[in-house]
C-alpha cells in the first residue's frame, strides 16, 4: 500500500511547474509559432515588405528538385550513419565484455568521443582527410586510392558519415554494454554447454535479446543523424560538392542564413518539425515501453 | 536611516556621473568581421579616432564571418536594435541596396552633417561599385581588394619557366601549368580560390564581356545572366580538361586553395590581393603578376573589380549619431589613415591621395606587386561590363555556380552544360528574389 500523496494547495503545484512551463513556452512554443507564421510569409531579409501567401512557400519547397535531392541525401546519410555507428558500437561492446583486465579503462576510453562537439569532430576529420593537407588522405593517396571529397560526392558522403558515426559510437556503446549486462549469464552458459559456438550464441541468444536496445538506438541514431549533425556537415563539406551532402537541416540553414530566403527556410523547418514530432511519437509509442534500462 | 541616506546619495551621484558622460560623448557602434591583423587595424583606427576628438566614441564589435555579421545586422534591425555602422562584404551589397528603408546612404549622412562628399578624391572603380545607378554613394568602401596572380618562383625554376615573366594570358597559364606538371616540378600546375569571383565576375570585367544584362545588374531592373557565352565556355572547358589529370587542382568554394599553394603543391595561383599577408608569412619565394586575361577577348585587359567590404549606415538614428558617423568617415578618408590601412592590411587605399602618398614613400619599390591590384583597377575607365556585378541574391547565385562547377570538375558534365545550368537556375532564382 503506497500512501496517496495529496496536495492540499491548489496553487502551489502550478507555481512549481511554472518555471518549466515558462521555459517551454518561451524557447519552444514561441519560436515554433514564429516559424509557422514565417513559413506563410514572403518577405525580404530586413522584413520591410512582407506578404502573407498561405502555403505557397510549402508548394514551392516541395516542388523544388533540390529539396527532393536533399530528402534523398538525408535518407542515405541517416541510415548509413545509424548503421555504421550501431554495428561498430555493438562489435566494440561485445569485445569489451570479453576483456578480463582493465574493463573499466576500455569502457571509459570508448565513451570519450561523445564529449566532442560536432563542429570539432568535423574539423578533426577535415584535417585527417583533407585531400591536400590531411594526414590520412596522404596515406590513402600513397596506397593508390583516389580520394577527393572536394569533388567526388560519394567520397564526401563517406567522409561525413564516418565523422558523424564516429561521434555516436560512444553513446551506442554505452547502451549496448548495459544491454549485454542485462542478459542472464545462465542462458549463455547453458547454450555453451549444449555445444553452441561463440558466433552461434551471439546470433541466437544475445542479438535477439538486445533487440529492444537496438530498436531504441535506431530511433535515437536516426534523430541524431537528422538534426545533430549540422555542425559536422557545416565544417566538413558545406553541403557540397554539388549538393551531394546537403541534408534537410543544412538546407534550412543555407536557404535562411546564407541565401536569406526566409519564407522557404521557415517552411522547410516546419516540415522538419513535423518529422521530429512523428519520430518522437514513434519513440514514445513503441520504444519506451519495450526498452529495459539494465 | 542614515546609512540609507548615504547609499541613496552615492547612487544619485553615480547616476549623475553616468548621465553627464553619456551626454558628453555619443557612442557610435561599428559591427565588423575582421580577424587577425585586420582586426588590429580596426581597433587601432577606432582608438586613434576616439583620441583625436572628444565628441564621439567609436565602439568596434567583432560579429563573426562576413555572412554572420550581415545576419547579425539583419536580425538586429528586425529587433529594432541595429548598430550605427555595419561592415558588409561585396556579395551582400545587393542585399543592402534592396533594403532602402533600412539604410541611410553615406552621401546623405555626410551632407546632413554639413560635409561634402568629393567623389573625385576616391578611386573610381571602387566608388562606382558602391553607388546607386544615379551616382549616389550608398556605402563607404573600407577594405577593397582585387584578384591577382601569384606564382612560386622555385617551382618555375625547376620547370624551366622564366622566373621573372609570369604568364599574362590564360592560354599562357594553361601552358605553364602543363609544363609544371609534366616536368614534375610540382604535383599540380594551377589552382585558384573563389572560382565565382575570379573566373566569372572578374573574368567578365577584365575581358570586357557581359556577365549579365542591365550592366551586370548595376542598372537596376531585370537581370539575366550571360555567363554561358562562348568565351566563358572555352575558359571553363579548359579548366575542366586540366582538372582531369590534376594539372588544375580545385581547392574549394572560397579561399581554401590558398593552403594548396602554400604547401607548394601548385606552381600558379590566382587569389585576392588581400591574401598576400599569408603568402608573405609562409616565407615562400613568390612572385606576383596581373590577373591573366583571355587573348580571344578584343578589349582585354580592361579593368578588374573590387571585392572586400564596405561600411553601411543604418537608418532611424539621431542627428547626433549621424554627425558622429560622418566625422568618423571623414577621419577614415584621411591620407595617413588610408596609407596605414593599405600598407598594414594589404587592402587597397580608397583615396587617390593615399595611393600617391604610398607611391611617393617608395613603398611599392620595396614591395613590388602591392601596386598591381591598383593598376589593374585604374588602368582604364570602367565599361558597362566592368563596374562589378550586383544581384539581390548574389550569395545564392554563387552557390548555384559552385555546385555546377563542382559537377563539371568531377567530370559529370561539360562546361557548356554547367554554364547553361547556371544561367537557367540562376535566372529563376533572380526572378524569384526580385519578385519579393
Amino acid at each position: 500500500m503506497t500512501p496517496r500523496v495529496v496536495f492540499p494547495n491548489k496553487v502551489l503545484p502550478y507555481l512549481l511547474v511554472a518555471p518549466q512551463l515558462a521555459i517551454t513556452l518561451v524557447f519552444f512554443y514561441w519560436p515554433a509559432g514564429q516559424a509557422l507564421y514565417q513559413s506563410m510569409l514572403k518577405e525580404d531579409p530586413f522584413g520591410l515588405k512582407s506578404k502573407f501567401v498561405w502555403f505557397a512557400n510549402f508548394e514551392k519547397v516541395l516542388a523544388d528538385p533540390a529539396y527532393v535531392n536533399s530528402i534523398k541525401v538525408t535518407a542515405v546519410f541517416s541510415l548509413a550513419t545509424a548503421l555504421v555507428a550501431m554495428s561498430v558500437a555493438l562489435l566494440l561492446a561485445v569485445m569489451a565484455e570479453k576483456v578480463v583486465r582493465g574493463k573499466g579503462v576500455y569502457r571509459t576510453l570508448m565513451i570519450w568521443p561523445y564529449a566532442v562537439a560536432p563542429a570539432i569532430a568535423g574539423m578533426l576529420f577535415l584535417f585527417l582527410f583533407n585531400p591536400s593537407i590531411g594526414t590520412l588522405a596522404v596515406l590513402m593517396r600513397k596506397a593508390g586510392i583516389a580520394w577527393d571529397p572536394l569533388l567526388d560526392g560519394t567520397d564526401a558522403m563517406v567522409l561525413v558519415v564516418t565523422a558523424a558515426a564516429w561521434k555516436q559510437i560512444s553513446y551506442n556503446f554505452l547502451f549496448f554494454v548495459a544491454g549485454l549486462q542485462a542478459i542472464p549469464k545462465s542462458l549463455i552458459e547453458a547454450a555453451a554447454i549444449d555445444g553452441a559456438g561463440e558466433t552461434k550464441r551471439f546470433w541466437t541468444i544475445v542479438f535477439p535479446l538486445l533487440a529492444p536496445t537496438t530498436f531504441f538506438l535506431l530511433v535515437i541514431n536516426t534523430t541524431y543523424a537528422f538534426f545533430d549533425t549540422f555542425g559536422i556537415i557545416h565544417a566538413v563539406t558545406g553541403g557540397g560538392p554539388g549538393k551531394a551532402t546537403e541534408t534537410l537541416v543544412y538546407k534550412v540553414y543555407n536557404d535562411g542564413f546564407v541565401n536569406l530566403i526566409l519564407g522557404d527556410s521557415a517552411a522547410q523547418s516546419v516540415i522538419l518539425m513535423v518529422i521530429v514530432i512523428a519520430l518522437t511519437a514513434i519513440q514514445f509509442r513503441y520504444v519506451e515501453r519495450k526498452v529495459h534500462y539494465g | 536611516m542614515r546609512f540609507h541616506g548615504v547609499a541613496a546619495g552615492v547612487a544619485a551621484t553615480l547616476t549623475l556621473f553616468s548621465t553627464t558622460s553619456a551626454f558628453a560623448v555619443t557612442q557610435i557602434s561599428w559591427w565588423h568581421a575582421m580577424t587577425g591583423a585586420n582586426a588590429e587595424v580596426v581597433d587601432k583606427i577606432s582608438k586613434d579616432f576616439n583620441a583625436s576628438q572628444s565628441d564621439y566614441e567609436i565602439v568596434p564589435v567583432f560579429k563573426g564571418t562576413y555572412p554572420e555579421t550581415l545576419n547579425a545586422g539583419i536580425a538586429a534591425f528586425r529587433a529594432g536594435q541595429s548598430p550605427d555602422i555595419i561592415q558588409v562584404f561585396d556579395v551582400g551589397t545587393g542585399v543592402m541596396m534592396a533594403a532602402e528603408g533600412a539604410i541611410k546612404p553615406v552621401a546623405e549622412v555626410l551632407e546632413g552633417a554639413g560635409l561634402k562628399f568629393d567623389k573625385s578624391q576616391y578611386l573610381p572603380g571602387i566608388v562606382g561599385y558602391y553607388s546607386k545607378p544615379d551616382g549616389t554613394m550608398l556605402s563607404f568602401p573600407y577594405n577593397s581588394s582585387s584578384p591577382i596572380l601569384y606564382y612560386n618562383k622555385d617551382i618555375f625554376q625547376k620547370a624551366g619557366l622564366d622566373v621573372n615573366n609570369p604568364p599574362k594570358t590564360w592560354n599562357e597559364v594553361w601552358d605553364a601549368a602543363k609544363k609544371i606538371k609534366t616536368s614534375g616540378a610540382a604535383a599540380c600546375g594551377y589552382t585558384s580560390t573563389w572560382l565565382t569571383w575570379i573566373h566569372t565576375e572578374n573574368f567578365a570585367a577584365w575581358n570586357n564581356v557581359s556577365w549579365a544584362t542591365g550592366e551586370n545588374g548595376l542598372a537596376g531592373g531585370e537581370v539575366e545572366l550571360k555567363i554561358n557565352a562562348p568565351l566563358y565556355v572555352n575558359h571553363f572547358q579548359a579548366l575542366a580538361d586540366l582538372a582531369k589529370d590534376g594539372t588544375f587542382k580545385y581547392g574549394g568554394r572560397t579561399s581554401e586553395a590558398k593552403q594548396i599553394f602554400l604547401a607548394g603543391e601548385c606552381g600558379i595561383f590566382t587569389e585576392s590581393s588581400g591574401g598576400l599577408g599569408d603568402i608573405v608569412k609562409s616565407g615562400m619565394n613568390y612572385g606576383i603578376g596581373q590577373l591573366p586575361y583571355d587573348s580571344d577577348a578584343p578589349g582585354a585587359p580592361q579593368n578588374t573589380t573590387p571585392g572586400g567590404a564596405s561600411l553601411w549606415v543604418f537608418g532611424g538614428k539621431t542627428d547626433e549619431q549621424y554627425k558622429g558617423v560622418a566625422a568618423f568617415f571623414t577621419y577614415l578618408s584621411k591620407t595617413e589613415v588610408q596609407e596605414y590601412l593599405h600598407q598594414k592590411s594589404g587592402y587597397l587605399p580608397v583615396t587617390l591621395a593615399a595611393y600617391e602618398a604610398t607611391k611617393a614613400s617608395g613603398f611599392y619599390d620595396k614591395n613590388p606587386g602591392r601596386e598591381t591590384p591598383i593598376l589593374q583597377m585604374m588602368g582604364k575607365a570602367p565599361t558597362e561590363n566592368s563596374k562589378g556585378v550586383r544581384l539581390p541574391n548574389l550569395p545564392q547565385v554563387r552557390d548555384i555556380e559552385n555546385e555546377e562547377f563542382e559537377k563539371m570538375l568531377a567530370g559529370q558534365q561539360t562546361a557548356q552544360q554547367a554554364l547553361d545550368n547556371v544561367v537557367q537556375r540562376g535566372n529563376a532564382a533572380i526572378k524569384d528574389a526580385m519578385g519579393n
